[in-house]
């Protein structure tokens, strides 16, 4: 186990050049420095000058990726890619072109994106695989067709849909909890009542569909079978037995995005004023800082890198037959 | 499957009560577990909702508390009053910051009055020779020396960078003074345990001037003073040196002399200006020259501060009526009553009408009168909105969204409040912007520019620019996509402004005729005929035949994009002339502009201030995008224009200023280098309890003079969000009724036996 996560880490590394050699790319084949110091100057009394003074300022004046100004390893080393890009890894994020500080934003900003995303990710998947497991329980029948029914018409409706309808009828007709906002400690609860609840359901419809296919795969294997047998009730056999033999495709899809929780949902937190990371980056691309973009790229791809190997790691948990090695 | 049970034959099995047959255990627990969610579900529903009020989204400690509740959509990019430069800082900056003047809050047009300085300053004249001159002789002033008197007994707001120990060292400086805490458990200045305050000195002024040099601060208006106060560049050579050499450490600006800028004595100080700048006084209302204590800049310089956002770009300090003591920029922002403020009086004297709006009833009386100001930061109108009509916020704009919902408006395009907003006790308040928005055309453009080879040419080019000018119809544009929220523009000056003349001689007679008492946009024909004499005649080149294509450029196409494109390109069909959009992203779309490769564009300004050379600047030939890097994006040039100009801009306000602005306004609108588009109404929404509020987008420091009326207030929030809870039994119910065939028929099923059959 421990050689093999040895080996993904190393793995890592090249992956997260690439990804911040993509960003860079990608950043600057859109912004120039020069575009970023007057975004950041203001339209009015944007001069040459001052938008030299800005970009000498943030490091934004040296050259790429060669710089012919200087010899030996510095021609590579004095340059911006690698000076904005070799801090990352060891997670100094520094400051946005604005001047604030990042890593102190994302620590802000981490704690009300998992208050909503942890709950919602755990409150969705108990009731999609619950629901799934009944609609499998009653296949065949009609319960189990308007289940599916329902489900459709859950998928069909746009996600923005739930929460403004969600706000209308919630927060504003029945006047049952605040229609936005945030609070620390207990009392964020009652601002994270609808914005979870409106996660649940707009992710039941697509969640239970695909859950019941996987477990209706599962319901016609011999070992269930084996269980009825046995007399197991059919609960049994569903949440002892069917659910534990689907769990890798579940753990596939299910483990990989626990790690980029904390990262936030635009939508939701926009619309319910969460101060949390979902719209960080959205911000930083529209306000063209380079500095921000490149160290959520670079802490998104770290946490996927680290959702796949937690995903090979919960497959030896479910699966005595998986060995990492 | 069948044969793993024993057969039971065929005999109808006998119905037996469900009461009768004891349960299986794991049945019966899932059924306990079943009716325990639910009612935990329902007893979380019930206890959210219980409570006074509990869509209420402030905690139960403000109610009742004299605090006004607003809201801001962008989060402030720089608080530092050397850097910060836009709208959505200068509300909370404004209230922080003391610059030396300010407008009064009432009266119209705006008028200058001393802010935290004691008087009006006195301004004197010299010219090349050092003899002094009178205010009529604009042309021959060499220098300008503009002397400040401030008030003695201002005192800063209570601050840690204050704090003395009993030596009199300053308390929490790391290495000088006794503290060497950690800053690990402090997120603002607030957190420290000893806040202390001093008084305000004519130095901290100068020390806040020489910050508009340091090269770490990049402030947005070094380029534009140094051309007045060369003093400025020089020392951003010498500070600039010293943070090569010291690139970490903290400037003592005390060590660098400013030329040009000197204290006089406590209480005053002199500035000496190249030449004459009359604008200047505007500058001084704003926090680029509001005061900034040496202690301050050195107690957010030391090490550790910055990783934790402790700096003034964060936590701005000064003697203004709020402090900021909250500062997350993504949820929520505080600004509470400064203990220290002085004595300030409400105006006793406001325009016509002021009396009558209840505006002058609380004359004299001492201000802030509101403890505290909480923003809430809100990404989404739909919200913002919404909690306005709960009662949560007490002021709102009107967004187009919910423009009908809040506005009448009659055919004559009168506005007044839709009956369910007056049913509130909402009032609107109604502005225009000091601000215009024009369809821009580039000069040197070979179709629609001055570049053509001989006069007969720019003449016909000339003729295509007012055709096109009378052809929009601007009217119908602030009807459909501004839903009347703007008046059409006759110049670049919007009313309000010296300079702006109304009525008939205002009128752009280019474009519009007076009849009938009102201005009225020129018949099509005449558009038609000027295109035929500008060679185009129906749209098509009248030697070639070739079409006239006109091309705007622009910066999306959205779908409010798409629907304009749409309104022009019809606009351009009844000339008979074909209209493509080129849109491309922000960047390229501003290279287009500078390097001069646009053909027609839109674009828009805010005055910084409500004098006419901060918008007709706009056009001065020196300001061309092309070749001077400035503002003026049509690259308009004509001598004449700019001669006037840069009389018009240094005289005072008189006759003989309105006669060179009417000059130059004429000059424009014959040569028409812009389609003079609209200046936007600004529609403001207040609840009945909130008072002494005017709109206005030029007096920026608006907070400390209105008042609330707590009491009206909770009682409309009481009466208007009572929660409505029968809809959770409801719901409960209707999950129950889903539920109970569901659980039937698992019940059933559990009971079958292996053919089916019920045991």
């Amino acid at each position: 186990m421990s050689a093999y996560l040895l080996r993904r880490l190393l793995y890592a590394v090249p992956i997260l050049l690439g990804v911040n050699l993509l960003t860079f790319l990608l950043f600057f084949m859109v912004n120039s420095p020069d575009d970023m110091a007057r975004i950041q100057l203001g339209a009015k009394y944007a001069t040459p000058e001052a938008i030299e003074r800005w970009k000498a300022g943030r490091g934004y004046d040296k050259p790429m990726f060669m710089n012919t100004q200087r010899e030996g390893v510095a021609c590579l080393t004095d340059t911006l890619f690698v000076s904005k890009s070799l801090s990352m890894f060891a997670f100094d994020f520094g400051h946005a072109d604005d001047g604030h500080d990042i890593a102190h934003e994302i620590r802000d900003r981490m704690g009300p994106s998992l208050a909503i995303a942890l709950p919602s990710f755990l409150l969705s998947l108990a009731a999609t695989i619950t629901f799934a497991l009944l609609l499998v329980f009653f296949r065949a029948t009609a319960i189990d067709f308007w289940g599916v029914a329902i489900c459709v018409m859950l998928m069909s409706i746009s996600s923005m849909f739930y929460i403004i309808g969600g706000q209308w009828l919630v927060a504003k007709l029945w006047a049952l909890v605040p229609i936005s906002g945030y609070a620390g400690g207990l009392d964020a609860a009652r601002f994270l009542i609808l914005p979870v609840l409106i996660s649940v359901v707009g992710g039941l419809g697509a969640g239970t569909r695909w859950y019941r296919t996987l477990f209706l795969e599962e319901i016609s294997r011999d070992y269930v079978r084996t269980a009825r047998a046995k007399g197991l009730s059919e609960l049994a056999v569903l949440f002892r037995h069917v659910l534990k033999n689907a769990l890798i495709p579940i753990l596939t899809g299910v483990v990989v995005v626990i790690p980029s929780l904390f990262m936030g949902s635009l939508l939701v937190e926009s619309f319910f004023a969460v101060p949390g990371l979902g719209s960080y980056t959205i911000e930083a691309i529209q306000a063209q800082d380079f500095a921000v973009v490149r160290a959520m790229v670079f802490i998104g791809s770290l946490l996927y890198i680290v959702g796949l190997v937690l995903t090979d790691i919960s497959y030896t948990l479910v699966d005595p037959r998986v060995r990492l090695g | 499957m069948s044969a793993a049970f024993p057969a039971r034959g065929k005999r109808k099995p006998e119905r037996i009560a469900p009461v009768s047959i004891p349960a299986p255990r794991h049945l019966l627990a899932f059924h306990e577990r079943i009716r325990l969610l639910a009612g935990w579900m329902l007893a979380c529903a019930l206890l959210a909702a219980c409570g006074p009020l509990p869509n209420d989204p402030y905690p139960m400690a403000e109610r009742g508390r004299n605090i006004l509740y607003s809201s801001f959509m962008e989060r402030p990019k720089h608080l530092d009053p050397v850097q910060s430069f836009s709208e959505n800082e200068a509300v909370f900056l404004y209230q922080i910051v003391e610059p030396p003047l300010q407008y009064h809050y009432l009266k119209r047009p705006y008028a200058l009055e001393p802010g935290v300085a004691a008087s009006m300053p006195v301004i004197r004249l010299f010219d090349v020779d050092g003899r002094e001159l009178g205010d009529d002789e604009p042309e021959r002033v060499a220098k300008s020396v503009i002397e400040i008197r401030i008030r003695p007994g201002v005192r800063y707001q209570p601050h840690p960078a204050f704090a003395r120990d009993e030596s009199g060292a300053p308390l929490y400086l790391l290495g000088e003074g006794a503290w060497a805490g950690e800053v690990a458990d402090i997120r603002s200045p607030m957190d420290f345990a000893v806040l202390d305050s001093r008084e305000l000195t004519a130095a901290d002024f100068v020390y806040q001037m020489k910050r508009l040099a340091h090269p770490r601060l990049h402030s947005p208006i070094l380029e534009l003073m140094s051309d007045y106060l060369p003093g400025l560049k020089s020392l951003h050579v010498a500070l600039a040196e010293e943070n090569k050499k010291h690139p970490d450490a903290w400037l003592d600006l005390d060590l660098f002399p400013l030329d040009g800028v000197e204290v006089i004595d406590r209480y005053s100080y002199r500035i000496t200006l190249e030449g004459l700048y009359p604008q200047f006084l505007y500058w001084l209302s704003m926090p680029f020259f509001a005061p900034m204590p040496r202690e301050a800049d050195r107690f957010f310089s030391q090490p550790g501060f910055a990783g934790r956002n402790l700096s003034l770009d964060y936590w701005p300090v000064g003697t203004g009526p709020y402090m900021l003591v909250e500062n997350n920029p993504n949820a929520r922002m505080v600004l509470r009553k400064n203990p220290n403020f002085r004595h300030d009086a409400y105006p006793c004297e406001g325009e016509e009408g002021d009396r009558e709006a209840g505006l002058l009833d609380d004359c004299g009386q001492s201000m802030p009168f509101i403890d505290e100001v909480v923003f809430a930061r809100e990404r989404e109108g739909i919200s913002y909105w919404n909690k306005f009509l709960q009662g949560y916020y007490d002021a709102s704009g009107v967004s187009s969204d919910h423009f009908d919902q809040a506005v009448n408006m009659s055919g004559q395009g009168d506005v007044s409040l839709s009956d369910d907003m007056a049913a509130r006790g909402i009032r609107l308040v109604t502005s225009v912007s000091p601000s215009i928005f024009y369809l821009g055309f580039n000069m040197r453009d070979p179709v629609l520019g001055d570049v053509g080879p001989d006069a007969a040419a720019k003449t016909r080019a000339r003729n295509l620019r007012q055709a096109i000018s009378i052809a929009l119809d601007m009217e119908e544009y602030i009807s459909i996509f501004l839903n009347g929220r703007g008046v059409p523009a006759m110049h670049p000056i919007p009313p309000g402004f010296f300079g702006a003349r109304e009525g008939e001689a205002g009128i752009n007679p280019v474009v519009y005729e007076w009849r009938d008492g009102r201005a009225r946009r020129r018949s099509l024909d005449e558009a038609r005929r000027l295109l035929a004499q500008a060679g185009w005649p129906d749209g098509r080149n009248a030697r070639t035949g070739e079409p006239l294509v006109i091309y705007l450029d622009t910066t999306s196409a959205g779908l409010g994009d798409r629907a304009r494109a749409d309104w022009l390109a019809k606009q351009f069909r009844v000339l008979g002339v074909q209209f493509e959009v080129r849109a491309t992203d922000w960047n390229r779309f501003q290279d287009k502009i500078r390097e001069g490769n646009a053909q027609m564009f839109f674009f828009g300004w805010n005055a910084d201030y409500p004098d006419p050379e901060n918008l007709l600047f706009l056009l001065y030939g020196p300001q061309g995008k092309v070749g001077g890097q400035g503002q003026n994006a049509s690259n308009y040039h004509n001598d004449e224009y700019d001669r006037l100009f840069d009389r018009m801009r240094i005289m005072p306000d008189g006759p003989a200023r309105q006669a060179i602005i009417d000059r130059m306004v004429s000059t424009l609108q014959n040569d028409a280098p812009w389609v003079f588009g609209f200046y936007p109404k600004s529609y403001s929404l207040q609840h009945g309890w909130i008072k002494n509020r005017k709109s206005s987008d030029i007096v920026r420091n608006g907070l400390k003079y209105q008042r609330l009326d707590i009491a009206t207030r909770d009682a409309a929030r009481l009466a208007w969000n009572q929660p409505v809870r029968w809809p959770l039994a409801l719901v409960a119910l209707a999950l129950a009724a889903l539920a109970a065939p569901a659980l039937r028929n698992w019940r059933r099923h559990e009971q079958a036996t292996a053919r089916g059959e019920q045991d």
